[in-house]
């Protein structure tokens, strides 16, 4: 669903750039279905499914299928168009070293919405 | 072409709370005094486009001033020894000082986020000083939906969070310059600022108790909301809106919470409409 992800990303030089202190494994629940994201100084070196412990990661950002399929239309409901939003909207959670995420917010949210419009 | 913008710059010398501050203020055009209130953590550049539009400037005296604590605006001496919390009562001292101090008459506050929140608590308190109020992204209250500290800890750079968080706030259908140009403004903000407006805006400013005591027949509400801001959300203002008997709230497709700084020209057409209401006043 989200194997395009790695290409999209690393071929961002400005999101890359962006992403130069970032060095983490991201666990990303898309319904049922968890994937493995693994970057290393902003480029994806893995991306796959895996049933996966929230903790074998450094953070997992878990939603709901239609939470993920609204966030990456083209152009997004409100409400469905941002992380926060969709916290908000309890559509999404957040569990793992938080502190992590939060230092790295701004290139993980521009990371998902590479795939907008694409899925 | 080098272009010299028809905007003036200048440092104000005043008390606010009994105490001297400089604060910055930007200004344009003659007429009704506009007085504008940035959004928690950002500036006053915020209003760079309403302050270059002719249209308006013909007829309304632009100004956007920095709060203390932000923008070019100083904190105040022995700041280093105080933790910043915006309050109700401090933000409302604030703007009547800074209207007293630049000795406009009855000047039309509008105002963003925190600031379309005070408005609503200017026209309460004082009908007679105001000849109506402008609320943007305005409700009565936001309940906290994630945990303030993350926007000033040490091992969380707060520029670069705070303009992660509000990357959602924009309308994704935002122009890229202006989307980046709203971000920078947070990435420049001083530590703990962002969360200390937040104080206001989450914790201690709740106005929904006074709601029912505007006289919009003596100062006018004029309420416009941008359909994809999350933290202020449409029904927020909706909510807020049918509290106040007779403020009039309009809805703005595809805009966030920072509608004149995040898309200025889509702005505009839900702005002018109110305005020439506000002249007709």
């Amino acid at each position: 669903m989200i194997d395009a992800l790695p290409e999209l990303v690393n071929a961002n030089a400005s999101l890359v750039r962006r992403g130069r202190w970032a060095s983490f494994t991201m666990l990303l629940g898309i319904g049922e279905t968890n994937w493995l994201v693994a970057i290393d100084q902003g480029r994806i070196t893995d991306c796959h499914p895996e049933d996966l412990r929230v903790s074998t990661c450094d953070f997992a950002i878990l939603g709901t299928e239609d939470a993920w399929q609204k966030f990456w239309q083209a152009m997004p409901p409100p409400m469905h168009h941002d992380l926060h939003a969709l916290i908000r909207a309890g559509k999404i959670r957040l569990e793992g070293d938080i502190d992590l995420l939060l230092g790295n917010m701004l290139y993980v949210k521009i990371l998902l919405e590479q795939l907008r419009g694409r899925i | 072409m080098a272009q010299i913008e028809p905007i003036t710059g200048r440092y104000l010398r005043l008390e606010i709370h009994g105490r001297p501050h400089r604060l910055y203020f930007e200004e344009a055009g003659q007429g009704i005094p506009l007085l504008c209130l940035h959004t928690a953590g950002s500036d006053g550049r915020q209003y760079r486009a309403l302050l270059n539009d002719a249209k308006i400037t013909a007829n309304f005296r632009v100004i956007a001033f920095d709060m203390p604590w932000h923008g070019k605006s100083s904190p105040p001496e022995g700041f280093q020894d105080e933790e910043y919390q915006l309050t109700t009562d401090r933000y409302v001292e604030m703007i009547l000082a800074v209207s007293d101090a630049l000795d406009l008459d009855r000047p039309v506050p509008i105002g963003c986020s925190i600031g379309g929140r005070v408005v609503l608590e200017l026209a309460k308190r004082h009908p007679d000083r105001f000849r109506c109020v402008i609320g943007l992204q305005s409700s009565a209250f936001v309940q906290r939906y994630f945990p303030l500290d993350g926007l000033h800890k040490p091992n969380v750079h707060g520029g670069e969070f705070c303009a992660a968080y509000c990357w959602g706030l924009v309308g994704p259908g935002a122009p890229v310059a202006h989307r980046w140009e709203t971000l920078w403004h947070y990435m420049q903000g001083g530590p703990g600022v962002f969360k200390g407006d937040l104080h206001f805006y989450s914790l201690d400013g709740d106005v929904s108790e006074g709601l029912r005591e505007i006289d919009t027949a003596a100062c006018p509400v004029f309420m416009l909301t941008g359909e994809y801001d999350h933290s202020c959300t449409p029904q927020a203002s909706r909510d807020t809106a049918a509290m106040i008997e007779g403020a009039e709230l309009t809805i703005m497709d595809g805009l966030g919470h920072f509608p004149m700084s995040e898309d200025p020209e889509r702005f505009r057409d839900y702005l002018l409409p109110v305005l020439d209401k506000v002249r007709a006043l």
